[in-house]
């Protein structure tokens, strides 16, 4: 139990430290990934549901947000809350639709579903199209009494919206509801049979976990002062799926380290230019045949195995 | 009729016509799709990059061997098909016994492989492909170039011998009998993980000779098959993977939909086959020929 104190410890003082250490710019947009991707795996570690698409509710979060703040001159709360907002009846009309497909059509389904929102975002006026959404100006937050224009003023936001979706997916996950979940996962006949709607379950938690993703995607925005059609890409739906699979599926940790490892890779090797995603296939690859549980989950299972010894 | 719309019939048939062909590649890459996911229980996200190898390769014999155009028509499916069948051997072969997701995921990974090397080799610009059979027709309503005419002749060939093969033929019935049954099937002495690499090699080699067929009608390009891939999802999902037929006639059925789109209102023309999608899923969530499990 001490240990575990003293680790959470050490990594809160690492988290206020970090941007003295390391470029705030890109803490902070490792983090939005982060959160991402604990969205993400919310919905494929509890509900077993593998979402291939969750790059639309991302990227259109990062429009909403960008359009709201940047042409309705909407304070920088509101514009979220909109996003927010934006993305969770995204993820109630697709989801009703996709949850009546299991398993791998589930995820093709998904996956065709942000295809369409893409089509779309390339079509229509308000993404402003190929150019997307440039110069969202940061503004200051709760009237002016927390500053962002500063890189390491804007981080302590950035981290403090992380840990509130963080703490919300931590919550869902240990409340009744998302016993229902997993017992849903385990054995959906069963739950079923005990009186459990197993739908309404699986859409509330798609609901909650396309609304996560749009407060990362919408932070993003905020961070990097744009909204583009990269965002709502097929590319950017296969990186969450990445990072979460690096982290370890169904890992709580996992995905945020995923997300670490993912962003890095595209600042620091972005030398390389397309060879990045050669990289990324042949790390998905070599983790679908040799570390499925992913570094989290090698590590948990490490840990354990030395403490049965000692 | 058509009055009422106000709709020229030159361009409602043009547009038909060219859906019909855009219909044939659907209809091509869902088939290959479907006959690997009944054998080996992988969803194949693969399928795109090997269209586009077998164009690639097509290319590459041409501008560097002086091959033909037919010759490559045979030729490059053999090879981007043997490639499969490598893949299966060293990779696919690994993942039969876990849950589809780790197929999936697994494929898709190659996908990210090929398409990256074959961009960082070639660019992302396309190389055009000359028309084998240059020329056409005046149909009265539109100008139908020859080897478009070709392509839509030459897919419907193509599935349909596809259908006979596995539907009416002895190894067919092999087939069809270890997908139900593999433990059943091998102990009446047949080799069935050698059938699961043919079947692979085989749905492999249908997504390249699609795509030596694209060639001539697109640009020979890195990532012409990334995006279709991802229509071809939604055809399958729109059809059910369940029977063969079931995904020729949704694959032209599709084409067609989208065709009219384009008469009708351009605009949705890239997302119908979506909405279909999403109207098939309310109504018949297994897909119009898929069975319910």
């Amino acid at each position: 139990m001490n240990m575990r104190l003293l680790g959470i410890l050490a990594v809160a003082v690492l988290a206020l430290a970090a941007p003295w250490i390391v470029y705030p710019v890109f803490l902070m947009k490792a983090l939005c990934f982060a959160l991402f991707a604990c969205a993400f795996n919310l919905l494929l570690g509890y509900a077993g549901l593998m979402s291939f698409g969750h790059a639309m509710f991302f990227g259109m979060a990062a429009y909403f947000f960008g359009h709201t703040v940047k042409v309705w001159d909407w304070p920088v709360e509101f514009g979220i809350v909109a996003a927010v907002l934006g993305a969770a009846l995204l993820g109630l009309i697709t989801g009703a639709l996709a949850i009546r497909r299991q398993g791998i059509y589930f995820a093709m389904i998904t996956l065709a579903f942000a295809q369409m929102i893409y089509f779309l975002c390339v079509q229509m006026p308000f993404t402003g199209g190929e150019d997307g959404l440039q110069g969202i100006a940061r503004k200051p937050l709760l009237f002016g009494l927390i500053p962002t224009e500063n890189d390491y003023g804007l981080y302590y936001v950035v981290l403090a919206i992380f840990l509130l979706g963080f703490g919300a997916i931590y919550r869902f996950i240990h409340s009744p509801f998302g016993q229902v979940l997993k017992a849903i996962r385990d054995n959906e006949q069963r739950a079923v049979s005990l009186g459990y709607e197993a739908d309404r379950y699986k859409l509330l938690a798609f609901v909650l976990s396309a609304a996560v993703a749009g407060l990362a995607g919408a932070t993003k925005a905020m961070v990097v002062h744009f909204a583009t059609l990269t965002d709502v890409s097929s590319g950017t739906s296969g990186e969450v799926v990445l990072m979460a699979l690096i982290g370890g599926l169904g890992t709580i940790t996992g995905p945020v380290v995923g997300a670490f490892v993912v962003v890095a890779m595209q600042d620091y090797l972005a030398f390389v230019g397309q060879l990045v995603l050669v990289i990324q296939g042949v790390i998905f690859v070599v983790i679908v045949l040799a570390f499925r549980k992913g570094v989290v989950g090698e590590i948990a299972d490490w840990w354990k195995a030395r403490r049965k010894i000692s | 009729m058509l009055d009422i719309f106000s709709i020229p019939p030159q361009a409602l048939f043009g547009q038909l016509l060219l859906g019909l062909i855009n219909g044939a590649f659907y209809a091509m890459l869902s088939l290959g799709l479907a006959v690997i996911f009944g054998m080996l229980n992988v969803i194949n996200f693969t399928h795109g990059a090997q269209y586009m190898m077998g164009a690639f390769a097509a290319w590459l014999m041409l501008t560097e061997l002086d091959v033909p155009f037919w010759a490559a028509l045979i030729l490059s499916p053999i090879v981007v098909g043997l490639f499969g069948i490598v893949l299966e051997r060293l990779m696919l072969r690994r993942v039969y016994h876990l849950d589809h997701l780790y197929g999936f995921l697994l494929t898709f990974g190659l996908a990210l492989i090929i398409e990256g090397l074959f961009q960082w080799r070639w660019g992302s610009s396309g190389a055009p492909y000359p028309s084998p059979i240059p020329g056409g027709t005046n149909l009265g309503f539109m100008f139908l170039p020859t080897y478009r005419g070709f392509v839509v002749v030459a897919a419907l060939v193509i599935c349909l011998v596809t259908w006979y093969a596995i539907e009416r033929t002895k190894l067919g019935a092999y087939l069809r009998a270890a997908t139900e049954n593999p433990t059943l099937v091998r102990a009446f002495g047949i080799n069935v993980p050698r059938l699961i690499t043919l079947t692979y090699g085989l749905g492999v080699a249908l997504a390249a000779l699609a795509g030596v067929l694209a060639a001539p009608i697109q640009q020979v390009s890195a990532l012409m098959g990334t995006n279709l891939v991802l229509v071809v999802f939604a055809v399958v999902v729109i059809g059910g993977m369940g029977s063969i037929m079931g995904s020729i006639v949704t694959g032209f059925g599709l084409g067609l939909v989208e065709g009219f789109t384009k008469v009708v209102y351009p605009p949705a023309s890239n997302t119908v086959i979506f909405v279909v999608m999403a109207i098939v899923l309310l109504v018949k969530p297994a897909g119009l020929f898929g069975q319910t499990k």
